[in-house]
């Protein structure tokens, strides 16, 4: 049952990175990274680390994506 | 030869040096003897139910000290790079405006997700997570004010006390140790901090004290690095 979760985690977030180099938009690149972050988070978890889990989801997923958007604004607004 | 068949080669001569190191590798049923040795004292040594905690904050201390300053590190360079003077800003910006739904979902979670950080790195000598895993929690719910109110701004002054008390009183914890015992740097034999009970909430003598103060200096490590990013919208 776990390797089948894990399977399919790890299959999603393969889709997840796909997307994250190959999609047009960078506003569906960003989110893609961000998933991935969370996907390898819930694997984290089922390796029985939860303390890195924490941190994945937390910096990985939220303060990374956070960074990456507030940069993209910029660079639009420079663009203009 | 074509860009793609070099890569395939490159690929293939890459795996044929891989495939002998996973051939020999097969897992040990042991441990090694300095894991076996955490296993057997860590809880009479540290007195925290939390093994990984007693490796990060006592046995390894010397190596989180260096982390929280390589963390330092980069939130200065961040924000000394990313700060502009006060002719450069721009009068008024446009702001998208938030809605209703953001403002007040912020209201209602932002105050949870920091009680839930300051849970983690309180609770962090008994259950998984610590000052880091705290800290940035609590920054990602700096997000979330960030983005219901694009005005917020976050306080320089009382970010920096928070980051340099609590960063001094780390040292001189870890100081303490070498100091007033005949113990190492960053040894947990502190007195005055007793061990108490294994597994209550205080116990495991100054790794308590040393993860909230670790977890409020990353939290506003973090939260500074974002403070600048937002700042740095409203640059020419």
């Amino acid at each position: 049952m776990l390797i089948v979760l894990a399977s399919v985690l790890g299959i999603a977030s393969m889709v997840g990175a796909y997307f994250a180099i190959h999609s047009k938009s960078l506003t569906v690149a960003i989110i893609a990274t961000g998933v991935v972050s969370l996907i390898s988070s819930i694997l984290f978890l089922l390796l029985a680390a939860p303390d890195v889990a924490m941190t994945e989801a937390s910096i990985g997923s939220a303060l990374t994506s956070a960074i990456f958007f507030l940069t993209l604004n910029k660079i639009r607004q420079t663009n203009g | 030869m074509g860009k793609k068949t070099m890569i395939a080669l490159i690929t293939l001569a890459l795996a044929f040096v891989i495939y002998p190191l996973y051939q020999s590798y097969n897992g040990s049923e042991t441990l090694k003897d300095v894991g076996q040795y955490y296993i057997d004292n860590g809880v009479e040594e540290t007195g925290a139910q939390n093994l990984v905690t007693s490796v990060v904050v006592t046995y390894r201390g010397l190596d989180t000290l260096g982390e929280v300053t390589i963390l330092f590190l980069a939130a200065s360079v961040i924000s000394f790079f990313l700060s502009f003077s006060k002719n450069d800003r721009i009068k008024s910006r446009s702001i998208r405006s938030v809605t209703e739904i953001l403002t007040t979902s912020t209201q209602v979670l932002v105050p949870m997700i920091f009680m839930f950080g300051v849970y983690i790195f309180v609770n962090g000598h008994l259950t998984p997570g610590g000052g880091f895993q705290g800290g940035a929690v609590i920054a990602s719910g700096i997000i979330l004010m960030f983005l219901s109110n694009p005005r917020f701004k976050l306080s320089h002054k009382v970010i920096q006390f928070v980051e340099s008390t609590s960063g001094i009183v780390f040292v001189l914890i870890g100081a303490a140790g070498a100091l007033m015992m005949d113990g190492d740097f960053l040894s947990n034999k502190i007195p005055g901090f007793g061990f108490g009970e294994v597994g209550s909430i205080i116990s495991a003598g100054a790794i308590p004290v040393i993860y909230t103060f670790l977890g409020l200096k990353v939290g506003a490590e973090l939260s500074n690095v974002l403070g600048v990013f937002v700042e740095s919208q409203s640059e020419k």
